[in-house]
């Protein structure tokens, strides 16, 4: 058997090339470990420094976990050498924030905070002049979740989408360059002229790095379940099919653009043009607020509907069958892949 | 005498460069066949038309009454590249056996084969050993064992010879001849050395894309009244131009 013998040698290739395993299998988990800790760290509580400011309002700032400061006079020059973040001052009855804003996102929340401390404030204030008269809720807001709980952190939504990247990132590689130094080493052309089949040369190029992808899969997906404890409220199987058929993506496509490369580093080149713009639509960035024609473009790139299902079970507990418009364009992209690579290999010799 | 290839009217173009021109020839079974000429003067593109992995632009070919290209021909074809294509990471055996399997070999024949191949090129006590441990010349060795590998009719070989020493070349050359006149193998072998050439029954001397002439090397020697193919294909070469 022609494909049993072919992908028996890519396994002794692969098992022979340490370096390629640990890429293949360790980088991930290095990967998605140093990401777990990056978007999990504690926010540290903003510094303010307020000035003439009424010290109930001052504990309500206090209770919105802010790192109020008292100063009998501040300006923006006391923001800068006390390495504060913000100055609230009380001006002639008007209140006045000023905001180092070194980094946007943290100045853009601690005003938000401090909004919210106001109009707490002034309403509690609005509250005894009224002495009572209107019921009004006592405690703050039950917040239920739909999806998730209080605990959810940005990195379970994430999570998903990283496993998904992860498998088609390094799939497409190894597989991509394992192709391409047949070509270059002629071994390609050496096996074109056996009577092999072209499809049965990309029959068995598909199982056996196949093989490692679905061992690269279960590893990835088991270490961000138990390990890094993201959240997986759906079936491990449906994320280990989900991904297969991303991996099948993955190396189809791969194989194919190794076509068009001369060398390893031309190889390389296709990272940046083809792997990285598919991480914009993978939906770390909310793509319901893209343009209509960048959601379009999402709309080609496989793993946009990767990630979609990936998030779909892992995090919302979908089934497969709630997925099945993910599913299927997938298998539409990996059959188009995989015919044209077997008319790829038409170069090499027509039958 | 059994035609075993045919080629007729052949022509193929890279781009604008011609780089074969209406080749006609008919190789009898049981012939080594020499194609002599520089690099660049069409060999290899010819040789793989035989095999069936180049496509003529116009013409046809014909292998053991086939027309090329035909996949079930491909087991009755050992071809030799010139550059050795040979998977570094895995050991001799390991590629052979590899390429005894895209011939369906059974395990027994395979055997066989691994070991009568191995021999004949003297690599039996280095099968074990990966092939980027090999040297250049064991490489050459290794590639032409795995042209052998399924015991093909005809065997086509794109510059054997190439970077092994006068004395293993001798006793591959002598293996040819036995193959040639024993199991009555079809040999074709393209070369720039000319005392190779005198081995081959007939040669066709190729340049820039054309046969300038063709003969036994004896027949030609005489013809041109030289006293080597070397003066011969000199002499060929200016009559033509």
């Amino acid at each position: 058997m022609r494909i049993a013998a072919l992908v028996k040698r890519i396994c002794q290739q692969m098992l022979r090339d340490k370096r390629t395993l640990a890429l293949l299998f360790v980088a991930p988990l290095i990967i998605l470990t140093l990401m777990y800790f990056l978007f999990n760290g504690n926010t540290v509580d903003s510094k303010l420094a307020v000035v003439n400011v009424d010290y109930s309002l001052v504990n309500v700032l206090e209770e919105a976990d802010i790192n109020v400061k008292q100063y009998e006079k501040a300006d923006k020059e006391t923001i800068v050498e006390d390495e504060l973040d913000g100055l609230l001052k009380m001006k002639k009855g008007k209140l006045e924030l000023t905001l180092l804003n070194r980094d946007p996102t943290t100045s853009k929340a601690l005003q938000v905070k401090v909004n919210q401390a106001v109009s707490l404030y002034t309403q509690s204030k609005r509250m005894d002049q009224h002495a009572a008269s209107v019921k009004l809720p006592q405690k703050g807001i039950d917040t239920q979740y739909v999806y998730g709980n209080s605990e959810t952190e940005f990195f379970d939504v994430l999570s998903p989408v990283l496993v998904g990247f992860f498998v088609f990132f390094f799939v497409f590689l190894i597989s991509g360059i394992g192709l391409l130094k047949e070509r270059t080493t002629g071994t390609l052309e050496r096996m074109m002229s056996t009577p092999i089949r072209r499809w049965e040369i990309v029959t068995a190029y598909l199982i056996g790095f196949g093989i490692f992808a679905v061992i690269q899969t279960v590893i990835v997906v088991l270490f961000s379940i138990h390990v890094l404890d993201v959240v997986m409220v759906g079936s491990v199987w449906n994320v280990i099919l989900i991904n297969l058929l991303l991996a099948l993506v993955a190396l189809s496509l791969g194989t194919l653009l190794s076509t068009f490369a001369a060398s390893e580093f031309q190889m390389v080149q296709f990272i940046p043009v083809v792997v990285i713009p598919q991480i914009f639509f993978a939906g770390i960035l909310p793509l319901d607020g893209m343009a209509d024609w960048l959601q379009a473009l999402g709309k080609v790139m496989p793993i946009y509907y990767a990630a979609g299902a990936l998030k779909g079970v892992m995090y919302q507990g979908l089934s497969l069958s709630e997925m099945s418009g993910n599913i299927f364009a997938l298998v539409v992209f990996a059959i188009i892949f995989i015919t044209l690579n077997i008319f790829a290999l038409k170069k090499y010799r027509r039958l | 005498m059994n035609i075993s290839i045919a080629i007729e009217r052949v022509s193929k173009r890279f781009g604008k460069k011609v780089v074969l021109h209406e080749i006609d020839l008919q190789i009898e079974e049981g012939r080594i066949y020499g194609f002599i000429g520089p690099s660049g003067a069409g060999k290899t593109t010819l040789v793989k038309m035989i095999v069936g992995m180049d496509m003529p632009d116009s013409g046809t070919i014909h292998v053991l009454n086939e027309k090329v290209p035909n996949l079930a021909l491909l087991q009755e074809i050992g071809y030799m590249a010139q550059a050795d294509a040979l998977y570094a990471e895995l050991t001799g055996k390991e590629n052979l056996t590899f390429f005894a399997s895209l011939y369906n070999l059974n395990k027994i024949e395979m055997k066989n084969r691994i070991a009568y191949a191995a021999e004949l090129v003297n690599l039996t006590n280095e099968l074990n050993k990966k092939v980027s441990a090999y040297s250049g010349g064991m490489k050459r060795r290794l590639s032409l064992a795995i042209a052998l590998i399924q015991d093909p009719k005809i065997l086509i070989l794109d510059e054997p010879t190439v970077g092994i020493d006068p004395e293993l070349r001798l006793s591959i050359w002598n293996e040819l001849l036995r193959l040639k006149d024993e199991e009555g193998k079809t040999i074709i072998v393209t070369t720039h050395v000319m005392d190779e050439a005198e081995k081959c029954d007939f040669v066709a001397m190729v340049r820039d894309g054309v046969i300038l002439t063709r003969g036994t090397p004896q027949e030609l020697k005489t013809y041109y009244g030289a006293g080597n193919l070397d003066e011969v294909f000199l002499q060929a070469g200016r009559s033509h131009s």
